[in-house]
């Protein structure tokens, strides 16, 4: 599906983005030399610079002519042995191995990092002859306003933790577009298993504002009935399973559901989201193996972020980024660019057809910074320098980038986006106070939903704590009912 | 979610059904024995043909028949869609159930032996036990995982832990254990037609043995109720409490102390959370006096749960101080004659019994 536009625009469009590119690399090596303080010098073949990321992008802008990725297909691996005779061939239960007389070991690092697949270049221009799937008026409005709503709830809702009034926040901040464009790229009956940084999908769903406020207050009128902590947002509705705060769990929960579609026969697939420190725990592993194993259609979409709390990426692996395990476990795979929302979309759509129609898990690596910290207990200006995040959040936007595409389609306008932001951060003030106002959920609720039917004896306590209330009610508070 | 809805109607209804058919019970003498073995594989299979949505996972348990050939030809009989073998990876398999379970299926999991669970008990109590909870009741996971638990014979410290205690203190959790065919058949198809976790623990000594079963238990529809206990032998001087292989030994200790003039009551817990403690007190209440018997480490065991909730309910009626009997309070040793002594044997039962009844001189007190 290439698409070679030519007009002389995009051409000029071409060749400043290539000259862009030049004055990035002067800029790019003067980011690189922003070390980390207690962090030795790694040679930068092996680590996941974040501070020259755009390192991959040259390489893929100068060689895209050669490189394009012209199908959806899997690249094939060429068999490179010179010295083999093709009649020795070991029979194994798995398959037939070539022998080689070479004594050779796989390095422990490819000769080039998986390249990043990316549509709009920095200024949110589409690269020539890049290959997308393309998006129409509508929804590419509807993912800009989404991406801006969820912009603007991070901020509203992060300050009201500051102030107080909620007790813990989470924001997205840097990630919008893997929210966003992720969610647009599948349907409402595929089915959800988020961490906790992707409230984004749920946007997308058509989960309110209000919504979004009650479960972070704990009111009544909160799906979770106020029995978790902000952020822990859930939706039986929208097929978004509810956050769970331990990490990488729902991987395997994600393929156990994806049986259950693959078995009913459904025309739907499992999206998982998880981060790069998520990519460290056992349940990763378990879970990209089985998937593979049971040939389930799931999406392991993983945000690395370069950041796990205080723990980069350095410390967390040593392979080329998560993206080149799917090849360990049989997954097919695909690196993007967390921060372009075409490339997203894309590859999101691709992956939902071959895993669906094919049957297989497919392995989704977006490279993004969460340029917020890790939530509101964190204050990550003590383990990362301040001019990076600022970079980050002004120079790499993720939300500006789509601007200026759907600005240069003729779709948005500067008035448009003074409306938007105003009319969204009006009603994010409105929700927050109606949610406080709202009551909390009444003292009953705490006893339910421990089983199906509560059994004797929480029902006999919920009887007595209702008694001793009763008789004593100047020390309980006012705003819960029984 | 309309699917839970109609599960929940049609296990209603189900319940009904079960309920008049209880009500019809004959008490004939059986003819028929079972094993326990076949009594588990024969509720797998009735359940898995009732209900298309149930399916069976866990290492072994297809092609190699079960590793203790309880799921024999249900890979044959159902395919392997729905009985899985999984690659060596409890937190996998256990995560990918629960995921399985939170979409609307209804999988067992088997643990070779629930040692193994501890690998996967992150999922069993955070992805399973407390989801229902966490999300107010949008997400119910209607899971079953069973195996092998507690002592089997020379198997040594890692596999021969029982996990009754430690699964039982979890809210969002129900526990059972069978003893008898009669047990097997019931709880299992319990636990299978549960909408909440079960974890069931059976027990690898027990599979071997047989049990009289009655055309009811034999009929498909049979289930037994979660949370009630089974008045095993009745008697009016001392109430033994017991679970799985235990309660053989309590009804052998009780035949023993029937010939010295003691008349024990032993009760079969069957189910270890909820935890029928009206049944125990009841009893206590008509004998005054209580022993209680697990397989288990004696500290934070089975035991100090219910010696708690006699003291707390029925105080008054002892008569005796509460003694609980207990596996040594060491890791299993693997020697046969140590592994004898680290686990309870008749005797024990019968000397605590005569203890209760002042029959013998109380034990000193430990250090």
């Amino acid at each position: 599906m290439a698409l070679c536009l030519k007009t002389s625009r995009i051409s000029i469009h071409c060749l400043k983005s290539k000259m862009g590119l030049l004055s990035m690399i002067k800029q790019d090596s003067c980011l690189s030399s922003l070390t980390h303080p207690q962090k030795p010098p790694f040679p930068t073949r092996n680590a996941q610079n974040f501070r020259d990321p755009d390192a991959n992008f040259r390489m893929s802008a100068t060689l895209f002519s050669a490189r394009r990725l012209k199908s959806v297909k899997a690249e094939k691996q060429f068999c490179s042995l010179d010295n083999v005779d093709h009649n020795q061939v070991l029979d194994l239960p798995g398959g037939k191995v070539v022998l080689t007389p070479e004594m050779r070991f796989i390095s422990e690092s490819p000769e080039e990092r998986a390249q990043c697949y990316r549509v709009l270049d920095n200024d949110g221009q589409l690269i020539m002859c890049s290959n997308f799937k393309k998006v129409g008026e509508e929804i590419a409005v509807k993912m800009y306003t989404d991406m801006v709503t969820l912009q603007t709830m991070d901020a509203v809702f992060y300050e009201a933790q500051r102030q107080g009034r909620i007790s813990f926040y989470a924001t997205t901040i840097g990630e919008e577009a893997i929210n966003i464009a992720s969610a647009a790229a599948l349907t409402t009956d595929d089915l959800v298993f988020p961490q906790y940084r992707e409230p984004g999908v749920l946007l997308w769903r058509g989960f309110t504002l209000q919504e979004f406020a009650n479960q972070c207050f704990g009111n009544k009128a909160d799906y979770g009935k106020g029995r978790q902590m902000p952020i822990h947002y859930g939706s039986n509705k929208l097929n978004y399973f509810t956050v769970s705060a331990t990490i990488a769990t729902q991987l395997p929960h994600a393929v156990g559901a994806a049986y259950s579609l693959k078995m009913d026969r459904r025309n739907a697939c499992v999206i998982t989201y998880f981060g790069d420190g998520g990519s460290s725990e056992g349940d990763f592993h378990a879970a990209l193996n089985f998937a593979a194993v049971m040939e389930v259609p799931a999406i392991f979409f993983c945000r690395n972020n370069g950041w796990a709390i205080s723990t980069p990426t350095s410390d967390q692996f040593r392979s080329d980024g998560v993206v080149v395990r799917g090849r360990g476990y049989g997954v097919r795979s695909i690196r993007v660019d967390g921060n372009d929302a075409l490339a997203i979309y894309s590859a999101v759509h691709a992956a939902r057809e071959m895993a669906i129609s094919e049957h297989r898990p497919i392995l989704i690596e977006a490279i993004t910074y969460r340029v917020g910290h890790h939530s509101t207990s964190d204050d990550s200006t003590k383990y990362r320098p301040v001019d990076e995040i600022e970079w980050w959040r002004s120079a790499r936007d993720p939300v500006a980038r789509f601007r200026k595409w759907i600005e240069s389609n003729g779709w948005w306008c500067s008035e448009a986006e003074s409306e938007l932001r105003n009319n969204v951060r009006e009603q994010l003030l409105h929700a927050i106070q109606v949610a406080e106002k709202i009551e909390k959920p009444p003292l009953a609720e705490l006893f339910m939903d421990v089983y199906d039917v509560p059994p004797s004896n929480l029902c006999e306590q919920e009887k007595l704590l209702g008694e001793t209330v009763r008789r004593n009610p100047q020390y309980y508070p006012p705003d819960v009912s029984l | 979610m309309l699917g839970t809805l109609r599960q929940k109607i049609l296990g209603q209804s189900l319940q009904r059904t079960r309920s008049a058919a209880s009500a019809l019970r004959s008490y004939s003498s059986a003819a028929k024995e079972m094993m326990v073995r076949d009594a588990l594989n024969s509720a797998l299979d009735e359940e898995m043909s009732a209900d298309p949505k149930v399916f069976l996972m866990g290492e072994e348990v297809g092609e190699y028949q079960g590793a203790y050939k309880i799921s024999k030809g249900l890979l044959e009989k159902y395919g392997p869609e729905r009985v899985l073998d999984t690659p060596i990876t409890e937190a996998g398999f256990t995560g990918i159930g629960v995921g399985a379970a939170y979409y609307g299926l209804r999988p067992i999991v088997e643990f070779m032996t629930f040692n193994f669970s501890m690998q996967a008990i992150d999922h069993i109590i955070n992805s399973a036990a407390k989801s229902n909870y966490m999300s107010s009741g949008q997400i119910s996971v209607p899971i079953v995982f069973r195996g092998p638990n507690g002592a089997a014979a020379g198997v040594g410290a890692q596999h021969s832990q029982c996990y009754a205690a430690w699964y039982a203190a979890c809210p969002g959790l129900k526990v059972l254990c069978p003893y008898s065919s009669e047990d097997a058949r019931g709880l299992l198809k319990a636990a299978i037609r549960d909408p909440d976790p079960v974890v069931f623990l059976e027990n690898e000594l027990l599979y071997g043995e047989s049990f009289p079963v009655s055309a009811e238990v034999l009929d498909s529809s049979f289930c037994l109720p979660i949370g009630k206990a089974k008045i095993e032998r009745e008697g009016k001087d001392v109430t033994i409490t017991a679970f799985s292989k235990m309660v053989g030994y309590a009804l052998k200790a009780a035949e023993i102390l029937a010939k010295e003039g003691i008349s024990a009551e032993v009760i079969n817990l069957r189910s270890i959370r909820p935890l029928d403690r009206s049944t125990i007190n009841a009893s206590v209440r008509k004998t005054n006096r209580l022993i209680t018997v697990e397989e288990g480490f004696p500290q934070h065991g089975v035991g100090a749960e219910i010696c708690t909730s006699v003291i707390e309910e029925s105080f008054g009626y002892l008569d005796a101080p509460v003694e609980r009997i207990a596996g040594a309070d060491v890791p299993m040793p693997y020697a046969a004659n140590l592994e004898r002594m680290a686990v309870p044997q008749v005797e024990d039962i019968v000397r605590a019994a005569k203890r209760a009844c002042y029959r013998s001189v109380p034990l000193a007190a430990a250090a």
